[in-house]
């Protein structure tokens, strides 16, 4: 007899989706809040994600040898954490902070909880909001550095922290205004965010949701001011949090209604904490507490099973 | 009907639907399982050394959800071995060493068909079951009372990958299927059929409207479906044609419908018009590793080392080779096995195209629960399979799942999802099994 053949369970052929490409898409899509963060900030800011790229990376691939568990950090998605987290910094951060931020994010956020897919908040979110209560000084935006490029106002300080009038939209399109080195130009991350649903990495759900809910309160709460209202979304980090962050796989819910409802209450407390809390911003504590609730929300946003009662 | 049923985008590789069909060089012998159904094993009435004809009886029916089996070649029966089946289990098959005249039995004549029971009867006794690869005896979906049939759903979707028998079918054989169709509405009173097929089937989807339109007794409609993988399966198709909604664990006939495939309709026409019961198929046989991808017509129990022969010969080593398409298809350790009565296709793949990618940690994307028909939520099958948990099984409706793989194929850390539920409804069959006995 011949050599026998494999024997195995279908499907026998595979759409050819992968983790790691899935990742190397939100690291491109990243790419062109990159490049506007490099470019307004100057090299520094270069300096920033590369420390947190290769630290989320180094602590990853460090962790799984000690822990004895399979390498990972071949899924890029470690990769994607410290790019995130980075272009969630301001650009005058200590590097040592970097690395105590991607060791947070890293270690204690993903890997005590059991590696990619088992954690309970996003990794990034999570280590920004732990890096603003730890290093608030450096971290609220208002300690003395030097001007980015082509910003002239207070650097850092985001617009929502300005008691100045409302920005030129142009100006908040192309990102010149203070923030965080990958959260400023709008523009950048809204080509980011159609290549992700371009590419059906992620769907339209919670970046609308999450946008419009933002817009529609910010309408309400500045008195029906729709230049206010569109300032209002294109500031802080609401972009780079509604389209990259909230949209995380592992921390939001995965049917498009839950995403709905993801959507809405990242929104709702975004501005909650925007218009009647004591911080400025409330996108990172919005996405980190809607993370909290994701289990809930995916229990009660479950497709029905086919056939099981009442109307499809 | 509000939406569409999920699905996934499969690849459709029919490179077959052009190629003209071969009629195949007869086989030195033919290997027929008594089992080429679902259901109770066909018993042996031949003994080694009987001299047996084309469309005589070898395998009677041994119960009400069972199928007679019929010599497909002329000659003498060598032996009578046990063949080794999917699920590892033995049943009895007839070898048939052929003498090259395929004698036809003297007993073949198109059946006298004047009402009802004579109708199922002929069904019966053609051998006919479910040939889109379930297997399913076929006169047993019509044995029901007329009353309760709204629609007969006629299944032409043909969605998995590389298969094109059924397209053939529908492009070279409307003749078999009016005549099946004149007789059911006739003896039956079916009136009203429904033919769904998918959208990449241009040619199929005119030929079954000239066929539509020139039907007096029957009105067939004629639907053509996205291709969307699993536009085939029973419930996805009654839903997508008539709306309807099959509840988990009910039948068909349970919404006034009867699903068949468009092959199985040709067989009963082909019987009644000439008494020859299914004792050959159209195969199709493709895959990277088969040089002259075709499709071909053979005596069943032709052994698929010869369909491949027929086709060039394999290019290649193949990694895989399966019964059926590569999304539900069966794997078989070598090509001495023989084409069933319900196998529609058969593949051989190259290393590459069978290639699964690692299987990496669950990244709860959800693109398995969006992806599937009927909405369950695999990752959450496989974890409360993992723990054991029959409960749990039975909360995410398990039962539901009709094992089309979508699941698996998406999923981006190509984790065993469908293989999963397969396990776990029989993890939570015998749990029920062994409460059962507790009580």
């Amino acid at each position: 007899m011949s050599k026998l053949h494999k024997i195995a369970v279908s499907p026998h052929i595979h759409s050819g989706q992968s983790t790691s490409g899935i990742m190397r898409d939100v690291l491109i899509a990243l790419l062109p809040a990159t490049v506007a963060g490099v470019v307004l900030f100057g090299a520094r800011a270069a300096l920033v994600l590369a420390v947190c790229v290769a630290a989320c990376v180094g602590f990853e691939a460090l962790f799984n040898w000690i822990a004895k568990k399979d390498q990972t950090v071949g899924d890029l998605s470690a990769a994607v954490t410290g790019l995130l987290l980075g272009l969630n910094l301001p650009v005058n951060i200590p590097l040592w902070q970097c690395v105590i931020g991607s060791l947070f994010a890293i270690v204690v956020v993903k890997c005590l909880f059991g590696g990619i897919g088992c954690n309970l908040v996003n990794p990034a979110i999570t280590a920004r909001v732990f890096m603003l209560v730890a290093f608030d000084t450096t971290m609220s935006g208002v300690a003395n550095y030097p001007t980015p490029a082509g910003v002239d106002a207070i650097a850092g300080a985001t617009p929502l922290a300005d008691k100045a009038p409302v920005r030129p939209l142009l100006d908040l399109l192309f990102g010149k205004h203070g923030g965080c080195i990958g959260e400023v130009c709008a523009l950048a991350l809204l080509a980011g965010g159609v290549y992700l649903v371009a590419r059906r990495v992620i769907t339209w759900q919670v970046p609308v949701t999450f946008v419009g809910t933002v817009f529609v309160f910010s309408l309400l709460m500045e008195g029906f001011d729709p230049v206010a209202a569109t300032a209002a979304i294109l500031s802080g980090g609401l972009l780079i949090g509604a389209i990259f962050m909230a949209t995380d796989y592992v921390t939001s819910p995965p049917t498009p209604w839950g995403k709905v409802v993801f959507g809405i209450g990242c929104g709702a407390i975004t501005c909650l904490i925007r218009y009647f809390g004591s911080l400025p911003e409330g996108v990172s504590y919005a996405i980190l507490f809607m993370n909290i609730l994701n289990p809930y929300i995916g229990k009660w946003t479950k497709h029905k099973v086919f056939g099981t009662g009442g109307a499809h | 009907m509000a939406f569409s049923l999920h699905g996934v985008h499969v690849p459709h590789r029919k490179h077959t639907r052009h190629v003209p069909v071969l009629r195949m060089e007869l086989p030195d012998r033919v290997i027929l399982p008594m089992a080429q159904h679902i259901g109770k094993p066909a018993t042996p009435i031949v003994k080694v050394g009987d001299q047996v004809k084309v469309g005589q009886k070898i395998g009677e029916m041994s119960g009400y959800i069972s199928s007679p089996i019929h010599a497909s070649v002329s000659g003498k029966v060598s032996k009578i071995i046990d063949h080794r089946q999917h699920d590892g289990s033995t049943v009895p098959a007839v070898v048939i060493d052929s003498d090259g005249l395929m004698t036809v039995d003297e007993s073949i004549a198109p059946p006298v068909v004047n009402n009802r029971e004579d109708l199922i009867a002929a069904i019966k006794e053609a051998g006919i079951v479910g040939l889109g690869g379930a297997g399913f005896p076929t006169y047993v979906k019509f044995d029901v009372d007329p009353e309760r049939i709204d629609y007969l759903i006629l299944n032409g979707a043909e969605c998995e990958p590389y298969v094109t028998s059924d397209t053939i079918t529908m492009i070279s054989r409307g003749d078999d299927m009016a005549t099946a169709l004149k007789a059911l509405a006739q003896h039956l009173g079916i009136r009203k059929a429904i033919i769904g097929i998918e959208n990449n089937k241009p040619t199929a989807i005119s030929k079954m409207r000239e066929l539509a339109a020139s039907l007096t007794d029957c009105d067939l409609q004629v639907k053509p479906l996205p291709s969307v993988y699993p536009q085939g399966g029973e419930k996805v198709l009654i839903y997508h044609t008539t709306g309807r909604t099959v509840p988990m664990g009910k039948l068909p006939i349970d919404v006034g419908c009867v699903v068949v495939n468009v092959t199985t309709l040709a067989a009963i026409g082909a019987y009644l018009t000439t008494g020859m019961p299914l004792v050959e198929k159209c195969v199709t046989v493709d895959g990277g590793c088969v040089t002259k991808p075709q499709n071909v017509i053979v005596p069943v129990g032709t052994p698929l080392s010869n369909l491949f022969e027929a086709s060039g010969g394999l290019k290649h080593e193949a990694e895989k080779l399966i019964y059926g398409g590569p999304m539900m298809g069966i794997t078989v350790p070598d090509a001495s096995v023989p084409v069933l009565k319900s196998t529609n296709a058969i593949m051989a793949l190259t290393r590459k195209e069978a290639k699964l990618p690692k299987t990496t940690a669950c990244i709860r994307c959800g693109a398995c629960t969006n992806s599937c028909p009927f909405g369950l939520a695999p990752a959450a099958i496989s974890k409360a399979y993992d723990n054991r948990d029959a409960a749990q099984l039975e909360a995410l409706a398990v039962n539901a799942c009709m094992e089309c793989g979508c699941c698996s194929f998406v999923c981006p850390a190509n984790r065993p999802l469908v293989q999963k539920n397969k396990l776990g409804k029989v993890l939570l069959r015998e749990e029920k099994a062994k409460e059962a006995k507790k009580k």
